[in-house]
């Protein structure tokens, strides 16, 4: 008897190996950062009450930095560090690699804030502050927030409270990148009114359809920031 | 005026024994000697890199994210906290001005380049059975290293354990400087093995439970307990019964490989095998394990102090752990506890999860992780926390299960208990 719907049945098949092992067995990967998963989500796509970021799509090599941080203290995160602390920087490398190459979802997360708090937002965003030299942080992180490969993230899909957070972190030196940390020199410029109004605009911004990171930067770095070759 | 001379003669016996029980280790304390020995060459180096591995020093003079060996590192202990020293050849914060002579003391008898007496949180009650020959190496593998300035942090113990008089005390107590002596009637394996296990692998500093002032409870030697301020146990070394020959394999290759067909280096363990036992020749490896399979039965440990569940609620813990444990466990520790070989430890006869202490395994769910990355299991599978997706209530009930299912018969866990960590 003829198969008429071959595709259908291989659909299918795929289909139920994935379902029961919880991961494709062609991508060992997946099985092993199963751990990350029940924070990070399926695939490094964090649900949208997760205060734990969305890392699939993230450059591999920002990715890379991020797990060597919390692993060796720059970042501060009682789970993140016990999970890391006795793994290698080489399976490090392989586990950012695994994420790097993940599909993002867009997670709708319609923005509290009022709009003049979102205008201020988008021209500190956009523009910086050139009288403070504060640059916008569109010249690293790209036009659409979509970041550059291999070290610059993306800021798209991430929670207001989450970015916040971060620059948080950074002013108050718990969250630290390879010197010259210039989000840390950034963050410290910025007064709380403003980070939040950053973060608020970056937080309502949606994930465009083409979103992966750019491939390489085309004009320089306007500060000096030590994570980024 | 008579009277009154007598009672001073009295009270100055006991006075005059007690200083001379605090002084006594130092009237007997040879001065430094300097060896004559060649200066350190490349093979001699070389040899000190391993037997610094095997002491496992580098994870206590490092602190996260610095210079290795360049010290820094918090050490918590009941009794306050201490710092570890720069071990680089740094001449100002540093080792660069010690002399083999004066490191030897420092290994041998637990005493500083300018004399005063060092905190045992640095394990010279073990590593004074290390070698003169092997501490030489060590000291020159040291000075090998790039130096790196990183001053002396003061360490923040309570009075009066920061006092020198204290240190006294608790030496007259609990160390003795000694060495390690060949059994004629054993064999080599088994001396080699005693002399890791003993000196440089310090390992009663933890598998030893400690008495109320810090010392290696010595009457209970390798028989397991908390380690001191971590919120780990750990497991006894002295085995109730003779380890088989499978059951020996298997812990040689937890010791090199991280990950055995038993279960996975967790919690200080897996640092000891990343830091350490992952370097060292399957010979070592192989003699450590003949050594303990040899120690003495100790007996059961102490019964840990624990909140009482009756058996009513047991068993509402029973029920209610089950499903829990489908939904969150099950996929990779199996329906019935069996777990994968080398990937996720079975749950169904685990030592670790079935102890009279559930310590570990609440903290293995609250905190998830990962097996040490060794070369021999460079990719270890890893548990994901739960602290944030389980109630006290669910993990007391979920641990309920597991302990008293498959064959398992270990005591109800409260949520009481899980919620100390």
């Amino acid at each position: 008897m003829k198969n008429r719907y071959p595709t259908a049945w291989f659909m299918a098949l795929m289909l139920a190996c994935a379902g029961t092992a919880g991961a494709n067995p062609a991508e060992p990967m997946a099985e092993r950062v199963q751990a990350c998963a029940g924070c990070h989500g399926e695939e490094g796509r964090s649900a949208t009450e997760s205060y734990a970021p969305s890392i699939a799509g993230k450059p591999a090599g920002y990715l890379h930095q991020q797990l060597l941080g919390f692993r060796d203290a720059r970042r501060n995160h009682a789970v993140m560090q016990q999970m890391l602390a006795w793994l290698s920087d080489d399976y490090l490398r392989d586990m950012a690699a695994y994420y790097g190459t993940r599909e993002p979802a867009q997670v709708p997360r319609p923005s509290q804030a009022t709009p003049a708090v979102l205008a201020r937002g988008r021209q500190l965003v956009e523009q910086g502050d050139a009288a403070r030299r504060l640059p916008a942080c569109t010249a690293c992180h790209g036009d659409q927030l979509l970041g550059v490969q291999p070290a610059i993230p993306g800021l798209l899909n991430l929670r207001a409270e989450y970015l916040q957070a971060q620059l948080g972190a950074w002013r108050n030196g718990a969250r630290r990148a390879p010197a010259p940390d210039c989000m840390a020199d950034i963050a410290r410029r910025l007064s709380g009114e403003e980070i939040a109004a950053i973060t608020a605009w970056i937080a309502s911004r949606e994930l465009p359809q083409e979103h992966r990171p750019a491939a390489r930067r085309v004009q320089p770095l306007p500060i000096d920031c030590g994570g980024v070759p | 005026m008579k009277t009154l001379l007598k009672w001073f003669a009295l009270l100055l016996v006991p006075v005059l024994a007690a200083l001379l029980w605090l002084a006594w280790p130092d009237l007997r304390e040879p001065p430094v000697v300097e060896s004559t020995a060649l200066p350190a060459g490349a093979g001699q180096i070389e040899q000190g890199r391993y037997l610094a591995r095997a002491g496992n020093c580098i994870a206590c003079h490092t602190q996260a994210g610095q210079a290795p060996y360049s010290g820094g590192r918090r050490i918590g202990t009941p009794f306050g906290d201490v710092f570890s020293t720069n071990l680089t050849p740094d001449p100002e914060t540093g080792l660069g001005a010690w002399t083999p002579g004066e490191f030897w003391r420092a290994m041998h008898h637990g005493r500083s380049r300018d004399g005063r007496l060092l905190y045992p949180a640095f394990p010279y009650t073990s590593y004074t059975r290390v070698s003169r020959q092997d501490s030489d190496a060590i000291f020159a593998y040291l000075q090998s290293l790039p130096p790196v300035a990183a001053a002396r942090q003061e360490p923040e113990l309570r009075f009066p354990y920061n006092t020198q008089l204290a240190l006294r005390a608790w030496r007259a107590l609990y160390f003795r400087p000694g060495e390690h002596r060949e059994h004629a009637q054993r064999t080599p394996e088994w001396n080699r093995g005693a002399y890791l296990v003993e000196g440089l692998g310090h390992c009663n500093a933890c598998h030893t439970a400690r008495t109320a002032l810090g010392g290696i409870d010595m009457a209970r030697n390798y028989g397991g307990g908390p380690i001191p301020t971590l919120g780990w146990e750990a497991p006894p070394l002295a085995a109730a019964q003779p380890m088989s020959d499978a059951e020996a394999a298997d812990m040689a290759e937890l010791l090199q490989a991280g990950t055995s067909r038993r279960g996975v280096a967790t919690g200080p363990m897996a640092e000891v095998v990343f830091h350490s036992l992952q370097y060292l020749r399957t010979a070592d490896i192989d003699a450590m394990v003949t050594y303990i399979r040899s120690l003495p039965p100790v007996g059961d440990a102490p019964a840990p102090r624990q909140p009482r569940v009756s058996a009513a609620r047991k068993a509402e813990l029973m029920r209610s752990g089950e499903p829990i444990y489908r939904q969150h466990c099950a996929d990779c520790h199996g329906q019935q506890g069996e777990g994968r070989d080398h990937v996720y430890p079975a749950l169904a006869g685990n030592r670790m999860l079935t102890g009279a202490s559930a310590g570990n395994a609440i903290r293995s769910v609250l905190m998830g992780g990962y097996g040490p990355s060794t070369a021999r299991h460079p990719q270890p599978h890893g548990m994901p926390s739960f602290a944030q997706r389980l109630t006290p209530e669910e993990i007391a009930a979920v641990l309920t299960y597991a302990r008293g299912s498959w064959g398992n018969e270990a005591a109800a866990v409260s949520p009481v208990e899980v919620q100390r960590h």
